[in-house]
């Protein structure tokens, strides 16, 4: 056994869940080491990270780490791997995260994993290949194991500590800062739970005709999160932050409702794993059918607003 | 201005795409392959920066593959479309590289054909789809990076991105040599025109090997991959559950379903 760093994933300080499923699976394999760079480091902050069983603390705060693209941050996180001797290093695998992971790897000289689904004990990773086609175990047979984990790959179990803190000092280099983030706009909040996080999602696609009222009411109505097609995102209709598939998120919820959604492989490698499937289509061909556990064949403009009513009846 | 857009020939996402079993690598022969369809927006890119014609020394755009034969392929396509020449890195020793190796020849490629000002590159193959050989060549290269760009304005010297993150969307500047990987967001890739397949036929591709760009093969391949495959499984298919047509109760019998699953 040995540290196993966490990237802690945050934005503006405010630790995202995906922070608890590393720090948890961390401690499978050692003891977790959580890593926060840039500012917001708060009370709050290491409340979770030391709810969910962080043995130490890295806090770096530079300013390059926000002015500039991820290379500081990998500079950064090395710097960190090197001064605790990190078997593993655990990173979320969101684009970021992936290229921190990318540029970690090469200065690490160390191999890299990315989307893993489930990592054991022995930090043998699991993966979904080609579209959710194939099941595959990894892993980095030597060095430092860099490994990005895909969101809901573990649920978060606490286990209090109290870890100790320690103030890194990271040096920057002149090439790490070289693309310079002149203006960020956040998006907008909906209100409803994170795509990639939440335990129920309904998308819509071309078949809502552009309108998401009907798919929105059904999300609220069930206190799930809203997804969309790219056939949908490319039309306009809905923004692309949302879109489910393989150019977009993969999500893996308990229940995905695809509404006026054909079934696309490459629409299906971003929710086959779901646990539910459940498909309004008004094409009984539609092959999203095939991999229903239960089916509707209609028009989902008269069927979802149907079952928002009757959702809510049964809720009240 | 030259550009070079590196491009994978991957096997056809909507065949029965799988492993060899004797190596767990991806089968690439026994299934049909293509240039990975997000490697399309890349090369469309490079094509618009040249339709752009700001750069008074014109732009030249060069195709990049590295694999196995049929690779060339991948090259071909981006030549229709418009890229003005190919290089092909092709040697047998590359077979199992992993994305720390396939970085490392491609840096050396793209060092070997010199004066490069922009690399551009997909979001992630649609086969092995990691998205992370281009940062690993920004490290190789010691070139800035900017990934997942869904709008780009090239000038002279600098390019300036629209970098649609997960939680925001940046305004990224860096200045000429970088690196730029581009989503799907970015434009509509053309379709190789008539004349565009048939001056593709006189356009030079260049073939190197691992020595020609003094990469030491004992660097790459399956062996000296720094991950490791130890099983592939086949997923089992989902079974198809109940399908019931709408008869004017089917919204009600879909709430019930979601009742019944505890959903409600
Ligand atoms: C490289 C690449 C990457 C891609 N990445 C993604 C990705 O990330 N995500 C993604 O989703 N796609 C992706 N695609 C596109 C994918 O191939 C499909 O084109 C897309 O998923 C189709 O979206 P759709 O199902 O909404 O539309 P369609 O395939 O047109 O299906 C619409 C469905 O709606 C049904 N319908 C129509 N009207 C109604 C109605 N009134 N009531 C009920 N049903 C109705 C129709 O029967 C049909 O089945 C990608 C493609 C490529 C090449």
């Amino acid at each position: 056994m040995g540290e196993i760093l966490v990237l802690v994933d945050h934005v503006d300080g405010v630790v995202r869940k995906t922070t608890t499923e590393l720090l948890t699976i961390a401690r499978r394999a050692g003891d977790p080491v959580a890593v926060f760079l840039g500012s917001g480091y708060d009370d709050a902050a290491r409340q979770v990270l030391a709810s969910y069983g962080a043995t130490k603390v890295y806090v770096a705060d530079a300013p390059e780490l926000e002015e500039f693209l991820v290379a500081p941050k990998a500079e950064a996180l090395a710097q960190a791997a090197t001064a605790c001797g990190a078997v593993a290093v655990l990173v979320t695998a969101s684009a970021e995260g992936k290229e921190i992971a990318a540029r970690l790897a090469v200065k690490l000289g160390s191999g890299v994993i990315t989307d893993a689904t489930d990592v054991a004990a022995d930090l043998t990773t699991t993966q979904s290949v080609f579209a959710g086609g194939y099941t595959v175990a990894a892993q980095v047979p030597s060095g430092v194991a860099v490994i990005a984990v895909k969101p809901n790959a573990a649920t978060p179990e606490p286990s209090p500590s109290s870890p100790a803190e320690e103030k890194l000092a990271v040096t920057i280099s002149d090439s790490a800062r070289r693309a310079r983030i002149v203006a960020r706009a956040p998006r907008a909040a909906t209100g409803r739970p994170e795509l990639t996080e939440a335990a129920i999602v309904v998308s819509g696609g071309r078949g809502t005709g552009g309108d998401f009222g009907p798919v929105e009411e059904l999300a609220d109505a069930l206190g799930g999160a809203v997804g969309a097609s790219r056939a949908a995102v490319d039309s306009g209709w809905y923004p692309h932050a949302y879109q489910v598939g393989q150019t977009g998120k993969t999500v893996s919820p308990q229940l995905y409702l695809a509404a006026g959604i054909s079934g696309a492989i490459q629409h299906r490698a971003g929710m086959q794993t779901s646990k539910t499937i459940v498909a309004v289509n008004k094409d009984p061909e539609a092959p999203i059918f095939a991999m229903a556990d239960f089916g509707v064949v209609g028009d989902l403009h008269t069927i979802l607003p149907q079952v928002t009513a009757e959702v809510r009846k049964r809720k009240a | 201005m030259k550009i070079v857009v590196l491009v994978k020939h991957v096997p056809d996402a909507t065949a029965d795409r799988t492993f060899d079993p004797s190596d767990n690598t991806t089968d690439r022969t026994g299934v049909d392959g293509l240039l990975s369809e997000l490697d399309e927006y890349a090369v469309e890119e490079a094509l618009k920066i040249v339709d752009a014609g700001h750069d008074s020394g014109g732009v030249e755009v060069i195709a990049m593959t590295m694999g196995p034969d049929g690779a060339s392929d991948a090259v071909k396509k981006a030549l229709q479309m418009g890229a003005d020449s190919g290089v092909h890195v092709l040697d047998d020793a590359l077979h199992g590289s992993d994305a720390l190796a396939t970085a490392r020849v491609l840096a050396a490629a793209v060092g070997t054909v010199g004066e490069v000002d922009l690399v551009l590159t997909g979001m992630a193959s649609t086969d092995g789809s990691m998205s992370v050989v281009p940062a690993m060549l920004a490290e190789y290269l010691d070139l800035p990076h900017v990934g997942f760009v869904g709008e780009l304005t090239v000038s002279e010297s600098s390019v300036t991105c629209r970098r649609d993150g997960d939680v925001a969307s940046q305004t990224v500047e860096a200045a000429l040599p970088a690196i730029v990987s581009v989503t799907d967001q970015i434009n509509e890739p053309r379709y190789p025109s008539f004349k565009g397949i048939m001056a593709a036929k006189k356009k030079p591709v260049q073939t190197w090997s691992l020595a020609d760009l003094g990469v030491d093969a004992g660097a790459v391949g399956l062996d000296a991959a720094l991950s490791v495959v130890r099983e592939v499984v086949k997923r089992p298919e989902r079974s198809q559950g109940e399908v019931v047509t709408d008869e004017g109760d089917g919204g009600v019998r879909l709430a019930e379903f979601l009742a019944a699953r505890k959903f409600v």
